[in-house]
C-alpha cells in the first residue's frame, strides 16, 4: 500500500468481507488466547521467593526488566510500525490487539515485581537496565530497523523481537519452574510465551506475502540482511546472557534455549534454521518446564512404541470434534 | 467425489492439509513421498482415499481442544471410508503452546485409535525430515 492510499482515507472494517483468511484465523486465536495478570495467583510465590539468594533474586528482577523492555518497545513502537505496513483493515485490526497485549506483558512484570519484590531491588534493576550495554545494543539494533523505511525489514526486526530476543529472558522462569521455584510466575511467563508465538508466526506470514511479491534480487539482499542482523543481535545476545548468567553457570544452556528459538525465528520467515542440531539440544527439563503437565513421549519413530495413543474410538461428528 | 491414488501398503502415502503459511506444505514436500493434500478451500468437496494412509496436520487455536483440528481435516475424517483407511498421524505444531504442542494429533489418534507418530515445529528442521523420512518407510514395512 502506498503512503497516499494510506492516509488518503479509512474504510470502515468489514470482517464479513475478508481478503486475507489468515487475519481472521489470527485474530480468533489472539482473543481466545486474551488473559490478563490478575488472573494468576502470583502471591502463592512469596514463600518460594523467599528461599532465592540476593544473588538469585537481583538476576531474576534483571531478567524480568529486561523482557519488559522489549515488550515495551514491541507494545509503542513495533506494532504501531506494522501497523502502517498494514494490507487489509483486518491486518491492522490485528497488530492493535497484538499492541494491546504487548502492554499486557509488561504490566505483568510490574505485577510480579509489586507482589515479590522489594521496591528498592525494582529501581535497582530499572536503573540496571538504562545502563546495562548490551541491553541498550539491543533495543537499539531493533528501533533502527523499525525506524527504517524498509517494510520488509521491519516485519523481520519485529519476528527476531518475539521469537527470538525475548527467550534469554524467558530460560530463568522456565529454569525456576523445573526446579520446582516460583510455580505461579511461571505459569504467567507460559501465557506470554503462547502469546509471542502467535505473534511471530503472524508477523513472518505477513512478510512471507510480501517478499514473495519481490524481485529475486530484491528477495536475496532482504534474506541476506536478514541473516547479518540475526547473527548481531545473536553476538549481543550472547554478551547479554553471560553478564547474566555466568555467575550461577547457566550461560551454556541458555545458549542452546537461543540457538533453538533463533531457528524457529527464521523459519518463521521462511528462512532455514541455521544452528545445527548438536548446538540446538536444549536441557529436557527446561522443555519440561515449557508443558508442565505433559509426560508422554510423541515420537512414536524412536520410541519402544510405548507412546502409542490409544483412546476410546467412536464414530465423529461434526459436533463431536466441537467444530 | 474426488477420489486420491494412493498405493496400497506403499512407503509414504500421506494425506496432508497446509493452510496458507505452507509450513506443512514445505515439510511434506521435504519428505519427497508421494501426497495428497486436502482442499484449503471449505467449499471445496471433501476428497475419498482408496487405500491406507498417514495424515500430517498443523494444530490450530490456543491451545484448547475445541478448534485445534482444522475444519477441513474434521470434515475429511467423518467420512467413515477415509478414517477407517487412517493408520497413523504426524502434527505439526510449536512448543511455546506447553502441553496443546501438536493437539490435533492427540485428538486424531485418540479418536481414531492410530498412534501419534511425531511432531515438529513449523516447517520442520533437517532433522525432523530425516527422522520422519526414515520412521514412515519402517512404519508401512511393520504394517505390510
Amino acid at each position: 500500500m502506498t503512503i497516499m492510499q494510506r492516509l488518503s482515507r479509512v474504510d470502515a472494517i468489514n470482517w464479513n468481507r475478508l481478503q486475507d483468511d489468515k487475519d481472521l484465523e489470527v485474530w480468533n486465536r489472539l482473543t481466545s488466547n486474551f488473559w490478563l495478570p490478575e488472573k494468576v495467583p502470583l502471591s502463592n510465590d512469596i514463600q518460594s521467593w523467599n528461599t532465592l539468594t540476593q544473588q538469585e533474586k537481583q538476576l531474576t528482577i534483571r531478567v524480568f526488566t529486561g523482557l519488559t523492555l522489549l515488550d515495551t518497545i514491541q507494545s509503542s513502537v513495533g506494532a504501531p510500525v506494522l501497523m502502517e505496513d498494514a494490507r487489509t483493515p483486518h491486518e491492522e485490526a490485528v497488530y492493535t490487539n497484538i499492541a494491546f497485549m504487548e502492554s499486557v506483558h509488561a504490566r505483568s512484570y510490574s505485577s510480579i515485581f509489586s507482589t515479590l519484590c522489594a521496591t528498592r531491588d525494582v529501581d535497582d534493576a530499572f536503573r540496571w537496565s538504562e545502563e546495562n550495554p548490551t541491553l541498550q545494543l539491543k533495543s537499539e539494533l531493533i528501533l533502527k530497523r523499525y525506524r527504517s523505511d524498509d517494510p520488509l525489514m521491519r516485519k523481520v526486526a519485529s519476528v527476531f523481537l518475539e521469537s527470538f530476543l525475548f527467550y534469554s529472558g524467558f530460560y530463568l522462569p522456565m529454569y525456576w519452574s523445573s526446579h520446582a521455584k516460583l510455580t505461579n510466575t511461571a505459569d504467567l511467563i507460559r501465557l506470554i510465551i503462547r502469546d509471542e508465538a502467535v505473534h511471530g508466526y503472524y508477523i513472518g506470514y505477513k512478510f512471507q506475502q510480501a517478499l514473495a511479491e519481490a524481485t529475486p534480487a530484491r528477495q536475496q539482499e532482504v534474506k541476506d540482511y536478514a541473516y547479518e542482523l540475526l547473527l548481531e543481535l545473536y553476538d549481543n545476545e550472547v554478551r547479554y546472557t553471560e553478564s547474566l548468567y555466568d555467575e550461577v553457570g547457566l550461560t551454556e544452556d541458555v545458549k542452546k534455549f537461543l540457538h533453538y528459538n533463533a531457528n524457529k525465528a527464521l523459519m518463521n520467515l521462511g528462512f532455514e534454521p541455521l544452528f545445527p542440531s548438536s548446538v540446538t539440544d536444549v536441557d529436557p527439563t527446561i522443555m519440561a518446564a515449557l508443558s508442565p503437565s505433559a509426560d508422554e513421549n510423541h515420537d512414536f519413530f524412536s520410541g519402544s512404541g510405548s507412546s502409542y495413543v490409544i483412546g476410546k474410538a467412536v464414530a465423529t461428528e461434526d459436533d463431536d470434534w466441537a467444530f | 467425489m474426488q477420489t486420491v491414488n494412493v498405493e496400497a501398503g506403499r512407503a509414504g502415502a500421506l494425506v496432508y492439509f497446509s493452510t496458507k503459511s505452507g509450513n506443512t506444505h514445505r515439510f511434506v514436500q521435504k519428505l519427497g513421498f508421494s501426497a495428497q493434500r486436502l482442499p484449503i478451500n471449505r467449499e471445496d468437496p471433501t476428497p475419498r482415499v482408496e487405500q491406507p494412509y498417514i495424515l500430517v496436520t498443523p494444530t490450530y487455536g490456543g491451545g484448547y481442544t475445541e478448534g485445534a483440528v482444522p475444519g477441513q481435516v474434521i470434515r475429511f475424517l467423518n467420512d467413515e471410508h477415509n478414517r477407517h483407511l487412517l493408520r497413523g498421524v504426524i502434527a505439526a505444531g510449536n512448543t511455546n503452546f506447553g502441553e496443546a504442542y501438536g493437539l490435533a494429533g492427540r485428538i486424531i489418534a485418540q479418536k481414531c485409535q492410530v498412534p501419534l507418530l511425531y511432531r515438529f515445529e513449523l516447517f520442520g528442521t533437517d532433522d525432523d525430515v530425516a527422522n520422519v523420512r526414515k520412521g514412515v518407510e519402517e512404519f508401512w514395512k511393520r504394517l505390510t
